[in-house]
């Protein structure tokens, strides 16, 4: 299976547009959302009818402190690290659970033996089966850490559900260039990179692409709203020569997109001026898939 | 003085451009960029850059001399950035959270931790008696938090806080202190649907919080209904300009240049500030 993950640097540059109109045009069979912490993907891919496994998403085990051990002499909070040792009205330490990180170097230190570790669910995975096709996605709960490894778990839940070696698989990203994305592309054949013609777009875009060099991923670009600054459109163009990335499609801006995304729609379905340019896109990717 | 974080869940609703745009407006104003996977703020505002600073983590270090093998240390990670190979502990420095354990436990000294560099703050000032801060994380770092730390330690006078997009740790870091949260927000239903998870969020975290809607096209759209159904306070309405859009494409303070937008974020900024002085 050859996977393309697009990415942006810069949020709202229309990632996640991008995707769910690809995944109905090239009849992509194996599709996920790795953006855990504002998953989107399945307002528009999936659809009501289709099977949908839920399973709670355990992240690292973090601290407890047992309230009748607890002495309060103080010993955890001298070697915590993340701030998340609180003292209760009655002198003895409760864990933030926000804050623990779960390296359990307090209970290493507890002369009491008063703290050990705890599951902690922080966020949840689905997976949506419909006939051939497979929809792995995750929601990480507010506050939580450990968004790096609920990506993982996403694209293993894909891997696990589809049979190997066929067919394109394309992943929606994260905005940024920390945790969530690093994990994201591991095993990456194409990295979809859509940039938007504004200074932050074109700013954003060398961060994602120099953090996507260190993992050797193949690039193209996708110059969303092209048509919004003419003089912005060809900073980035040029920024692609320098870096001998290659300009996969230009897509002009369209007021119909918005519009057909808030009634649940994918823009595939409509005939506009940014479907005809998707689909430009979509006719280009095989070639780019083996080059 | 107050602090108001923004944010947003979903990216690109127009956060940096409220953020920005706030703090030109309120006299001597900070802005702070917690946004340090991709901070924009400055090429909004072009500041002055008075000063750069290095932020560091802690990272363990094996002395290979005084190590005598007893695997202590790898047997504490929780998060497996040790591995003993050879007789001797390898650290990977990509998944060690620097919680200091391994330094902690090891019986002859032979492991230590030495600061690495994790991004940068630029110091700068903007305007007639603003000051910027913005966190710039290293590529290829994994984690923001540490970083988003040291940029609120430059919070003063009334602060503007840039948050990153999402719900996770890195903006539950950015809020933790302060006064109020605007939530901006666009009327699609991407922006609805993340929305919802930061209206959670600043919830359980009790603070008070308000919402701009940006990109209004209509007169009333699908944030507004919810706003109504949850009976949250609508600070502001933005309207979705193709001027507006292009000025801030091409790095133009709009509040400079715009009188009816300067009303606006005048008007924002006194709101604020009457919510934050009850």
């Amino acid at each position: 299976m050859k996977r393309i993950l697009v990415l942006s640097g810069k949020g709202g540059t229309g990632k996640t547009t991008l995707t769910a109109t690809l995944v109905q045009m090239l009849q992509i069979k194996a599709f996920a959302d790795c953006d855990v912490d504002a998953p989107n993907l399945h307002l528009i891919c999936a659809k009501k009818e289709w099977e949908r496994e839920d399973k709670p998403f355990l992240g690292m085990q973090i601290s407890f402190i047992d309230q009748d051990k607890c002495t309060g002499c103080g010993k955890c909070v001298e070697v915590c690290r993340f701030d998340a040792l609180v003292k209760t009205a009655t002198g003895t330490y409760q864990v933030n659970p926000f804050n623990c990180e779960g390296c359990a170097v307090c209970q290493y230190v507890c002369p009491e033996n008063a703290i050990s570790s705890k599951d902690n669910i922080t966020g949840k995975t689905s997976v949506y089966t419909h006939e051939d096709t497979v929809f792995s996605t995750a929601q990480l709960n507010m506050g939580s850490g450990n968004s790096g490894k609920l990506v993982s778990e996403v694209k293993k839940n894909l891997d696990d559900a589809v049979p190997k070696n066929e067919g394109i698989a394309i992943i929606d990203g994260s905005p940024g260039i920390g945790c969530p994305v690093i994990a994201s592309l591991s095993g990456i054949d194409l990295a979809l990179m859509v940039t938007e013609p504004t200074s932050s777009g074109l700013h954003d875009l060398k961060r994602i692409v120099k953090t996507s060099k260190i993992f050797a991923t193949k690039i193209a670009i996708v110059i969303n709203k092209s048509d919004i600054d003419e003089e912005g459109c060809q900073l980035v163009e040029a920024y692609c020569q320098e870096e001998h990335l290659p300009i996969i499609g230009h897509i002009p801006y369209d007021s119909t997109v918005s519009k057909t995304i808030n009634k649940g729609e994918n823009l595939a379905d409509i005939d506009c001026p940014s479907s005809k340019a998707i689909g430009k896109i979509a006719e280009k990717i095989p070639s780019f898939l083996e080059k | 003085m107050m602090h108001i974080a923004i944010l947003s869940g979903k990216g690109g609703t127009g956060k940096t451009f409220v953020s920005t745009n706030l703090s030109a407006c309120i006299k001597g104003s900070t802005y702070l960029d917690c946004d340090v996977e991709e901070p924009n703020g400055s090429l909004l505002l072009h500041p002055t850059i008075t000063s750069k600073e290095v932020v560091t983590k802690l990272m363990p270090e094996t002395n290979q001399d005084i190590c005598i093998g007893c695997r202590k240390c790898v047997d504490i990670c929780r998060f497996g950035a040790l591995a003993f190979l050879g007789g001797k502990p390898m650290v990977f420095p990509e998944v060690c959270h620097s919680c200091g354990g391994c330094t902690l436990v090891c019986p002859t000294g032979a492991m230590s931790e030495k600061p690495q560099s994790v991004g940068i703050l630029e110091n700068g000032t903007f305007l007639e008696n603003n000051h910027i801060t913005t966190g710039i994380l290293n590529v290829g770092e994994a984690s923001a938090v540490s970083l988003i730390s040291a940029v609120l330690k430059k919070a003063q006078n009334d602060t503007i806080i840039d948050c990153p997009p999402g719900s996770a740790c890195s903006v539950m870091e950015s809020i933790k202190g302060c006064d109020y949260c605007v939530l901006v927000a666009e009327p699609t239903i991407f922006g609805l649907h993340n929305l919802k998870m930061v209206y959670d969020l600043v919830r359980v975290f009790k603070k008070p919080y308000g919402i701009v809607i940006n990109k209004c096209e209509d007169e009333s759209n699908l944030i507004d209904d919810f706003c109504k159904q949850e009976q949250i306070e609508i600070l502001e309405r933005i309207p979705f300009t193709k001027t507006i859009a292009s000025n801030n494409a091409r790095g133009h303070l709009a509040v400079t240049i715009d009188q009816t937008l300067h009303e606006l974020f005048s008007d924002l900024a006194n709101k604020l500030k009457e919510r934050t002085s009850l």
